[in-house]
């Protein structure tokens, strides 16, 4: 016999990432809400990203990255939308197609073969170079996700220091706004 | 027009603008400037609780019992940490509640001042919405918001924190005008395409069952006559959960009493057997639906409910209704008069029949006794003792909140101040001050655990204060009964740390606290010691020594289906309704 309080866990249902957009008035602490109902309730977070984008209506654009069962995302896009400070919840998995990019700065320590190899690399990846000396290179790539796992796995054995994510920004196709 | 004030000031004038007569609330160094505005008034009644986690509940009760938002005044740092499971409570309950609390002044906070404490941190996920005022231009339109949001969409608690040198700012008032709000706009007409699809469901089902919850109660009156009429006009069974008892008359025939954990065979039956559940204002809670994978099977699901959130959170509907219960009922009955669906009469009978059916079993049968009082029979006999009076009754957690739920039929709702989501003990006797504050003239009745009145009982002294002559029922079984009844089912009967060792005599703590104390041990004095704490026009806390091994059923055992039900002895042959594996849990 079950001897807890609780029914046992649901039936295990397919997982879906998705990527919402929350329109948010700037208020302090709104981000602490947002964080705060992920992990209250279990939520994953696979990215975050947040800035103000209407200065004068003191609005921010928060970009989520999310996975869950098509229920548990109906969860979360309602319970974001039930946070007072929230204006608007759209799924853009859903609603268009999405665009998503990531911003990284990577940063590569080598000499020798390795050093050409890891240039050669960024050339092909579209990879900028911002810092540069005899020793190291900071490269910045945009794109997808993805694309920057692959990159920074290709340098890891061409000596990866240390890299950092901006975590995903993202907008929907075509003329109109969501 | 606005005027300059002080931020106390605007406080106190800000909550009467709202409407607000009584404040529950205890003073401290943060909060000094309004309780100095509190001396310089009449209006508003402050009501002086002995912890302020009682002033919470007070406000809770005072809410549910009138509709109105509750108003709650705490300090700083532990006055603050004391009202957090209050408003835990209260937001899982769904209870207008605002908070007002005091903080540090703005340049110390962040430094460990004094009773400094990140209210708006720690209160952040148990309310419905809390605001930090760093500003004194924000506080009016922040008061107002505060109340706006408490009560309107799925109501909730809210706080206000108000840093001492902002109560003492100097800034312009501004009155409730009619508060848009920037982001929150709940939705409270429902979609007709919607509610014309349920009628039509409605119309073709041949096992309908409605499932009410708090929302008809949050909803106000007005939705619990339109629930009436709708339950008339279509002839459907109707059952509700605890936080929905008295939203339909539980003497009327078509009740089929509380469904759940607790509830009844025929509730229970009805829904699992059901092929439409109507569910309106409730959301299916863990202990409605037990094993989800087996609730309900065979069921086509409408759900009204005012919060998306509730929607298809555990059970997938087929027929989603966002908006109000009153607005959407109203709706639902003008469609079902203009459409007038032609009901399956003969499958409607039969499904009676077969309700009928398990009404028969008298699941609520308990082994009546003349030696020792039943606490089943002690709640039978409050009831109807009760029945000639206005009454409001409260609970503590536990079994005797149960058979309460059980035993005592509500017929109109605002009536039944329980918790159910947070399921607080120590929530009944300050919820019957703040009943009792709002009804002064009704009689108010916690009915209580041993155990669980030992957890707020300081707030006798309040009820004494203001003489609010709330009557404390307690179903004295010497266990946490509930625990111990978990415990035989599930540990083995290893009773760990259940007995309520070392009560104090609950006669003589009446008498210390200023109140009266009745003891009733026999059966048989058990009328006359009621009605004469009926009678008492004084707090009195009523010791009813009851039978300390009585176990509260029906019950489903969590994770079971509702077709699993464990049933008390005095309940006869039960073998062809439950099958073989449910009979070995019996
Ligand atoms: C020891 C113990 C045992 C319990 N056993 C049982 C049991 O056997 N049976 C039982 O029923 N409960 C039981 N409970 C209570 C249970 O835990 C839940 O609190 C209860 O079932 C929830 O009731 P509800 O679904 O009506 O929801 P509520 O918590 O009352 O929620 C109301 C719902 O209505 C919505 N709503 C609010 N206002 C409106 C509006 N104006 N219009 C439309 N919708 C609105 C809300 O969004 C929410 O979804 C027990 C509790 C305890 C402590
Ligand atoms: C604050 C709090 N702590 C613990 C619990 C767990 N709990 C639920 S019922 C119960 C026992 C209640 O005992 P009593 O008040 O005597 O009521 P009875 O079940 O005996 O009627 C306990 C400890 C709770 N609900 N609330
Ligand atoms: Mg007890």
């Amino acid at each position: 016999m079950n001897t807890s309080h609780y029914p046992s866990a649901y039936v295990v249902e397919q997982q879906e990432t998705h990527t919402l957009s929350v329109i948010v008035d700037n208020e302090p602490g709104v981000l602490a809400r947002v964080v705060g109902l992920f992990s209250g309730r279990g939520y994953n977070i696979e990215s975050l990203t947040v800035s103000e984008t209407e200065h004068e209506a003191h609005v921010s654009r928060i970009t989520i990255v999310t996975t869950g069962t098509p229920m548990v995302i109906e969860q979360i896009k309602n319970q974001l939308d039930r946070l007072v400070p929230v204006h608007r919840v759209v799924d853009l998995t859903v609603s268009a197609k999405v665009l998503a990019r990531e911003l990284a700065l990577i940063k590569v320590k080598g000499k020798g073969e390795a050093r050409v190899e890891a240039l050669r690399l960024a050339d092909a990846f579209r990879a900028r170079i911002v810092d540069a000396n005899t020793e190291s290179f900071v490269f910045e790539l945009t794109g997808r996700g993805d694309k920057i796992d692959e990159f920074v796995n290709l340098m890891r054995p061409l000596g990866l220091v240390e890299y950092s994510r901006t975590g995903v920004a993202a907008i929907s196709r075509g003329p109109d706004a969501m | 027009m606005s005027r300059q004030m002080t931020g106390a000031e605007m406080v106190i004038q800000a909550l009467k603008d709202q409407g607000v007569e009584v404040l529950f609330g205890y003073p401290g160094g943060s909060v000094l400037p309004i309780y100095d505005e509190i001396f310089k008034q009449n209006q508003i009644r402050h009501v002086l609780v002995r912890h302020e986690q009682g002033a919470v509940h007070a406000a809770e009760g005072y809410a549910r019992s009138t509709g109105k938002v509750g108003a709650v005044l705490v300090t700083s740092g532990p006055g603050a940490t004391n009202a957090v499971t209050g408003l835990a409570d209260a937001m899982m309950d769904s209870i207008p509640v605002v908070c007002i609390s005091g903080q540090v002044p703005t340049h110390l906070i962040g430094n460990d001042a004094f009773q400094e404490c990140d209210t708006v941190g720690v209160t952040r996920p148990c309310t419905k919405h809390n605001w930090l005022v760093k500003k004194i231009e924000d506080l009016p339109r922040v008061l107002h918001e505060a109340f706006h949001v408490a009560k309107s969409g799925r109501p909730g608690p809210v706080v206000v924190d108000i840093p001492k040198d902002i109560q003492f700012a100097l800034g312009a008032y501004v009155g409730p005008k009619n508060i848009q709000h920037k982001t929150y706009r709940p939705k409270v007409k429902g979609d007709m395409d919607a509610i014309r699809h349920a009628v039509n469901m409605m119309g073709k089902a041949h096992r309908p069952v409605f499932y009410t919850g708090g929302g008809v109660v949050n909803s106000g009156p007005a939705a619990s006559k339109l629930l009436r009429e709708l339950v008339k006009l279509t002839g459907f069974p109707i059952t509700s959960t605890l936080m929905g008892l008295g939203a339909y008359p539980a003497n009327d025939e078509m009740f089929l009493g509380m469904l759940g954990m607790h509830g009844t065979l025929e509730a229970n039956m009805a829904m699992h057997d059901a092929d439409l559940l109507v569910c309106v204002g409730a959301r299916f809670d863990d202990r409605i639906t037990g094993r989800i994978d087996a609730f309900a099977p065979h069921a086509k699901k409408i759900h009204i409910d005012i919060d998306p959130s509730s929607i298809n959170k555990i059970i997938k509907v087929d027929c989603p209704i966002v908006g109000d219960v009153g607005h959407v009922l109203e709706d639902m009955l003008r469609v079902w008069k203009s459409v007038q669906p032609t009901i399956d009469k003969p499958a409607l009978d039969a499904w009676w029949g077969k309700i009928a059916g398990w009404r028969a079993k008298k699941c609520l049968s308990y082994r009546a006794s003349d030696k020792l009082i039943k606490p089943q029979y002690a709640i039978e006999r409050l009831y109807e003792a009760t029945r000639g009076h206005d009454t409001y009754i409260t609970t503590e957690v536990g079994q005797h909140q149960m058979w309460a739920a059980q035993f005592f039929r509500f017929d109109e709702p605002n009536r039944w101040m329980t918790s159910g989501g947070l399921g607080t003990m120590g929530y009944g006797i300050p919820a019957a001050v703040g009943v009792q504050m709002a009804h002064p003239d009704s009689l108010v009745v916690d009915i209580a655990g041993e155990a669980s009145v030992m957890m707020t009982m300081q707030e006798i002294s309040t009820a004494v204060q203001y003489r609010l002559p709330i009557k404390i029922f307690i179903l004295n079984n010497h266990y946490m009964g509930m625990v111990r009844q978990w415990q035989e089912l599930l540990h083995g009967g290893r009773y760990s740390e259940s007995y309520s060792e070392a009560l104090p005599d609950f006669v003589k703590l009446a008498d210390a606290f200023g109140g009266v104390g009745i003891r009733c041990e026999k059966p048989g004095d058990l009328d006359g010691a009621i009605a004469e704490m009926i009678s008492v026009k004084r707090p009195v806390i009523f010791d009813c020594i009851v039978d300390p091994a009585e176990n509260c059923f029906p019950m489903i055992p969590s994770g079971k289906a509702h077709n699993e039900m464990l049933f008390g002895e005095a309940v006869g042959d039960i073998g062809s309704i439950i099958d073989e594996k449910g009979k070995m849990l019996v």
